[in-house]
């Protein structure tokens, strides 16, 4: 009889850290006790706090240890699951002693997962079952209701009534678009054809995004439930994950889910005995950005070079093999089970007017908990960054929170209240964007940040239509000119000037969006564009071209330790004596700053 | 599988297995399993309520755990319960058989066992 479960992170972040190794480790310490027949090992998807892997938590308390080594095994296994003594040192817990003891005392257990701060707020619907099940058993899936919702809507409710409940439920498309849900698949039922095909797009691309890895990783079934609901409701047979080969762990636990799927008669012929076939095939992806557009993303999986193409005609009427397709989001899909078996009520009763639910983000950047985060829409920044992302570290101070990647636009720090939703983010020239929420601190230059993600959209542009094949490239070259410190005001406009027109005359999604990160940027911190090109000054320090050492002459010991640390030899002076720094030779890497014990060097 | 049922019958065999991890029974019961407990007998009790747990299909609303050492070594094994809005109630010299009688009486019944209690050992 099993009494305690111990749950492994098997994500990419916690098996980077090396969780898997933890694996044999337990095994070997449980059969030493005698104790295998009592506890269980169960590997799972990704808990979210990425930034504490290698993860285990242990249940049935919910204890919690962060940055578990094969070495600790040991103590977690003689200690805890053999004297009921919970491994204190190892123990995450961002709550007080107070608190701790209030819930000792109280509950009977030390702090778990659910009481700290990164879990409290936070509202599960899509990564439900992330971290809670291990995503290669069909079986911990279904005993989580897991294929409930598919034989509810097999056995109980018609493909208009499929399409009713996920409308009247308000989901909007997660992928960033926000486009209604239910909506988009009564567009594709409405279409007669002989064939109609349900694509899942799991091309995510954003630096720094990893919503739907950890999806696919932790809870691989509830998408393929979701896509045969999908199928279901908007007449399709057949679907296509649509997924990137630089997910190896999430492309496996996709393989096992179907076969197993289809080993139960859940996918196949005649489903539940109802007559409906349906049929999934997984698609990799190259790598190439423009594929997470939808209409690239199915040029894609045709076989084709991914391009996009103009719509209309949308792809309801004609898309995948030229049929009428729909195609969701791995986010979107994994909220479909939930609203049909919890129902449409239950899920417009969180969130915000119009935007319903829960969105995930994947918090990275200047933050103490880098991680996965699922909250209720309406959450205001402020929670996120404060409460459960823990806060910028080192005392540094917030300046701007970086939403939807190279496609999206930052949120600056006296925005920092403002209520997360589709609308919201919208109105400030924001947008959601797919969940990538990136944290920068005063250290942080704007210009240099919409530098960057204009480098990225400038490589993954396709070439296509020439407004983002050349007019990216012109504007990464302006912002070039900028940060070296060559800049105009004249070229500030004529930017500003360029990014419109790119974002109005782009043939698809990636082109119209590619500016963003300079407009938003343009338009919170354009006080940091002037001092760039009037000042000649990088107020974040960041920009090199217009940095320089210098060492102060009052301060400085002549202890000679940043002339040996320069890896250029820019540094000269005698023994005892201030030194001097030659600029022409400085490569501004900034190793006699940290090595200077006096504080005497600084830059500017 | 081709009907509901197959699948309910799926969701009820492995439910026990899964049940672990929603950690949201109401009560708790917990087991002292330092060295005084264990020399003393605290494993068959574990067992005993985590396996009697299970058979009464108290799983939803029972949480099984242990603990380390409680204090009172000379009354152990020791097994705390912890409900919600309730008193703590402390069982002492606990064997399997007890455990079964807590279980019916005081977990399904709702009806401490005075008798078994740390209290009535002191007074």
């Amino acid at each position: 009889m099993v009494r305690a479960q111990v749950m492994v992170c098997g994500g990419t972040g916690c098996t980077a850290s090396g969780s898997q190794k933890l694996i044999p480790e337990f095994e070997k310490e449980l059969k030493n006790y005698e104790l295998e027949d009592e506890i269980k090992i169960v590997p799972t998807g990704c808990f979210g706090l990425c930034e504490r892997g290698p993860v285990v938590i242990i249940y049935p308390d919910g204890t919690f240890y962060s940055h578990v080594k094969p070495e600790d095994v040991h103590e977690i296994v003689e200690e805890h699951l053999f004297k009921g003594r919970p491994v204190d040192r190892l123990v995450y817990k961002d709550v007080s002693e107070e608190e701790a003891k209030t819930i000792q005392e109280e509950v009977g257990r030390s702090v778990s997962l659910n009481d700290t701060n990164f879990y409290k707020i936070q509202k599960r619907v899509a990564l439900r079952n992330c971290g809670v099940i291990n995503p290669e058993s069909i079986d911990e899936y279904i005993a989580m209701d897991g294929y409930a919702a598919l034989g509810k809507v097999l056995t109980e409710m018609t493909p208009e009534d499929v399409i009713k409940c996920i409308s009247d439920s308000g989901l909007r498309g997660r992928g960033g678009g926000g486009f209604p849900t239910g909506r988009k698949w009564s567009f594709t039922a409405a279409n007669k054809a002989d064939q109609k095909y349900v694509v899942c797009n799991a091309d995510e691309g954003d630096p720094g995004a990893f919503m739907d890895r950890s999806v696919l990783e932790g809870d691989p079934h509830c998408i393929v439930e979701a896509m045969t609901i999908c199928g279901y409701a908007t007449g399709a047979t057949e679907g296509y994950i649509y997924v990137r080969a630089e997910y190896p762990i999430a492309v496996k636990r996709l393989n096992i889910a179907i076969a197993q799927a289809k080993e139960y008669g859940l996918l196949g012929k005649n489903i539940f005995g109802s007559g409906f076939d349906f049929d999934l095939h997984i698609r990799l992806g190259a790598g190439a950005f423009v594929c997470g557009e939808e209409t690239a993303l199915m040029t894609s999986i045709e076989g084709n070079r991914g391009e996009p193409r103009p719509r209309p005609p949308y792809p309801a009427v004609k898309g995948l093999f030229a049929k009428p397709t729909t195609e969701n989001n791995v986010e979107t899909f994994a909220n479909i089970p939930q609203i049909i078996l919890k129902g449409a009520d239950w899920f417009a009763s969180m969130g915000t007017e119009r935007s319903k639910g829960t969105k995930v983000f994947a918090l990275g950047g200047k933050i103490t908990n880098t991680g996965l985060v699922e909250i209720p829409m309406g959450t205001t920044l402020r929670e996120i960054i404060e409460d459960i992302g823990g806060g910028v570290p080192n005392g540094k101070k917030f300046k701007a929170a970086q939403t939807g990647g190279p496609s999206g636009g930052c949120i600056p720090a006296s925005l920092i209240d403002t209520e997360i939703d589709y609308d919201n983010l919208t109105a400030i020239g924001c947008m959601m964007g797919s969940g990538g929420l990136i944290v920068m601190d005063e250290d942080n230059c704007m210009v240099d940040i919409a530098k960057f993600f204009l480098d990225f959209t400038v490589d993954e542009s396709c070439g296509k239509c020439s407004p983002c094949r050349i007019g990216t490239m012109r504007m990464k070259e302006i912002l070039e000119k900028i940060t070296s410190g060559n800049g105009t005001l004249e070229d500030i406009d004529k930017l500003e000037e360029l990014a419109k027109y790119v974002k109005e005359n782009s043939l698809c999604g990636l082109g119209q969006t590619a500016p963003n990160p300079v407009l938003a940027t343009l338009k919170f911190f354009r006080d940091e564009y002037i001092a760039h090109v009037v000042d000649k000054k990088c107020p974040a320090g960041v920009c090199k071209a217009l940095l320089n050492y210098t060492i102060d002459p009052e301060k400085c010991k002549g202890c000679t330790k940043c002339a040996r640390n320069c890896p250029v030899g820019a540094i000269t002076g005698k023994v005892k004596e201030p030194h001097v720094i030659d600029t022409a030779k400085c490569i501004k890497c900034g190793a006699c700053i940290s090595n200077c014990n006096f504080g005497a060097i600084s830059k500017g | 599988m081709k009907s509901l049922e197959e699948l309910a019958a799926i969701r009820d065999r492995m439910k026990d297995k899964v049940v672990l991890r929603e950690g949201n029974g109401q009560i708790r019961v917990v087991v002292g399993m330092a060295t005084c407990g264990i020399a003393a007998g605290a494993r068959p009790v574990l067992n005993a309520f985590v396996e009697g747990v299970s058979k009464e299909n108290l799983s939803d609303k029972v949480t099984v755990s242990q603990t380390g050492c409680i204090g009172v070594c000379q009354f152990e094994p020791v097994v705390e319960v912890f409900e919600a809005g309730k008193e703590k109630v402390t069982y002492i010299k606990m064997t399997p058989e007890k455990a079964a009688e807590v279980i019916e009486k005081h977990l399904k019944g709702g009806n401490v066992i005075t008798e078994y209690t740390i209290g009535n050992a002191i007074s």
